[in-house]
């Protein structure tokens, strides 16, 4: 284990036993006297460190077992096997010390009283977190202004937004101001407005109070704009630990060109220089191997006549997506 | 000693928001709160009609009279009013919240997660049956030309504080069982239904039934000693069994939600 690193995760795994239920009544009724228990792997033998102060995203697939990691990370759940340690604490005891620089958001979930407005919910948290009234004015006034939060604090829950009530729910999980953040899907199902704004919302409480966050999402977008660090688990196993740049050039090794042109050209002419992926006569675009991009496009540079010219990678989410549903031995 | 005081004007202050917000909850919606009001008062009449049914002018039940009867009634309303307004509507949380995963948020609290979830909710609608119990006990006593005695009321608050405690301790571990089992609503029901027999003196009861009910299901605990404690009726050999059953019930109730949250697995998300 590193000195430096705020969490330590070594060899951790998780087994659940689930039980099996047939369809229909009878299948009810066999279920009922006898369950047919069998055992599964949520989380097989991972281990990762996290500095502190990192934000890193944790992204996988439905079911890859990302919120069990984060759930025994923030000692809800016992590891079957393994070692969890979170700020010098080992979670599952659940020290108040330990849970009071901790927070977990749950895109799903929610902590505030639904038939009340946010306040009422922040000011329980913060008798529960020991926090004095100045105290709490203060943190409930910068905290509202980082989420741009006024009037609907005093609004009752049920009659908010989902990307007011999401900011709210930050509001009241950031309150006693936690120095580890576990997110587990916190921009689930609201607009890209709503979005952004708690992507921003997170990176400025991040550069203010030196958090560390770890945070699942399947909106690659929230992963690029806040995480130099990507974590990917399928299956329960860890498949990638590292920058999301490094992933796309080991998931690709292709840059995709597209070139606008002056004059009509036909397909056939661009096969020489790559693959093609989209065509007409003035537009081409084209996956070109990393290993002999200069010299391609000096040629194309040379050879065509070229109106407007632009280098990508090709989007993460194809490539993931690619990576989950083919073999993953790319990596 | 200051950190103490602290501690406790802290304890203070979190019940003072948690009951606050579970009566603005009940506030927000005023029809309810009607409806409540009504059915509290059915109840009563309801409870007192039954025990007018039973009893006579001159008539005994187990050796009580009418008078003391109605104050073994006065502590079973008493005792209810205290089920409505805290232990049932918290019980049923938990139950609730297992289920729906939201538990996870009481675990993440830096405080402990009994005290949280046994006083989380407060409803009002107790305060009538806590009003008509203590009206009860003490029209009672007016019938038998009662002579206060200080020491007969601090005996009867002690019992009754430990039967409170005995009740709470019950109840909390049968609904820690929802760990396991997720629903165990029903089984909240069935205790409801056997405390129901606290309504009557325990000695009207046969003598099998009797033994049952003091030392198995210690309903005897929950009305009828705090009622012979204000008669004068008890010896002091029951007050500190009663005092020594509340402890232990109490600890049983600590250790087992301790041990049950170890195999607490936690909703999916």
């Amino acid at each position: 284990m590193s000195v430096m690193s705020i969490i330590s995760v070594r060899n951790l795994s998780k087994n659940f036993r689930v039980s099996k239920k047939e369809p229909g009544l009878i299948g009810t009724f066999n279920h009922f006297f006898s369950r047919n228990t069998r055992t599964i792997r949520a989380v097989d033998d991972i281990s990762f460190d996290i500095q502190h102060g990192e934000i890193v995203g944790f992204i996988g697939p439905n079911g890859a077992g990302k919120t069990t990691t984060l759930k025994m990370l923030c000692g809800l759940i016992h590891p079957s096997k393994g070692l969890v340690n979170v700020a010098s604490y080992i979670p599952y005891q659940r020290t108040s010390s330990f849970l009071k620089q901790i927070t977990l958001v749950m895109g799903q979930k929610q902590q505030l009283i639904w038939d009340l407005p946010p306040m009422d919910s922040l000011r329980v948290n913060a008798s529960v977190y020991g926090l004095s009234d100045t105290e709490a004015k203060n943190r409930i006034k910068e905290l509202s202004e980082m989420l741009d939060l006024g009037e609907e604090l005093y609004r009752p829950v049920r009659k908010l937004s989902l990307g007011e009530r999401m900011k709210a729910e930050l509001m009241a999980s950031l309150l006693h101001r936690p120095s580890i953040l576990f997110l587990d899907e916190p921009t689930l199902g609201l607009d890209f407005n709503a979005q952004v704004r708690v992507r921003e919302f997170l990176k400025s409480y991040n550069k203010k109070f030196q958090a560390t966050v770890l945070l699942t999402s399947h909106y690659m977008g929230d992963i690029n704009f806040l995480c130099d660090r990507t974590i990917i688990i399928d299956k329960g196993k860890l498949f990638f630990d590292g920058s999301l740049k490094e992933l796309t050039s080991k998931l690709s090794p292709f840059r995709s060109v597209r070139l606008e042109l002056t004059k009509p050209y036909t397909s056939e002419y661009f096969s020489q220089y790559g693959e093609l992926v989209e065509f007409n006569p003035y537009y081409v675009e084209l996956l070109i191997p990393k290993t002999s991009l200069t010299e391609r496009l000096s040629l194309l540079l040379d050879n065509l006549p070229i109106k407007d010219l632009e280098i990508t990678d090709p989007p993460i989410e194809n490539l993931i997506a690619k990576m989950f549903t083919s073999n993953k031995d790319v990596l | 000693m200051i950190v103490r005081k602290l501690r406790f004007i802290n304890i203070i202050n979190i019940i003072n928001q948690f009951w606050g917000t579970s009566i603005a909850c009940e506030m927000e919606y005023p029809i309810n709160l009607y409806i409540e009001s009504i059915s509290v008062i059915g109840n009563l009449a309801g409870s007192i009609l039954i025990l007018k049914l039973l009893f006579g002018e001159g008539q005994e039940l187990g050796g009580w009279d009418w008078a003391r009867s109605l104050i073994v009634l006065g502590f079973y309303t008493l005792l209810e009013g205290f089920t409505i307004s805290l232990l049932q509507p918290n019980m049923k949380r938990i139950v609730n919240q297992i289920q729906d995963g939201t538990f996870d948020f009481v675990l993440l609290k830096p405080i402990d997660s009994q005290f949280i979830l046994s006083l989380r909710i407060f409803s009002p609608w107790g305060i009538p049956s806590v009003i008509c119990g203590v009206s009860l006990i003490i029209f009672g006593l007016s019938m038998i030309n009662w002579s206060l005695s200080l020491l007969l009321i601090s005996y009867t608050i002690i019992l009754f504080l430990c039967s409170l405690i005995i009740l709470y301790s019950i109840w909390f571990i049968v609904s820690t069982f929802s760990i396991w089992f997720i629903r165990v609503w029903n089984a909240n029901e069935v205790l409801r239904s056997v405390l129901v027999s606290g309504r009557y003196p325990i000695s009207s009861y046969p003598p099998v039934l009797r033994t049952i009910l003091t030392f198995v299901l210690p309903v005897a605990f929950l009305t009828t000693f705090p009622a012979e404690a204000i008669l004068g009726q008890i010896s002091y050999k029951i007050l500190i069994l009663a005092v020594i059953f509340s402890v232990l019930s109490f600890f049983a109730s600590r250790i087992f939600w301790k041990f049950a949250l170890r195999f607490y697995t936690s909703a999916s998300s």
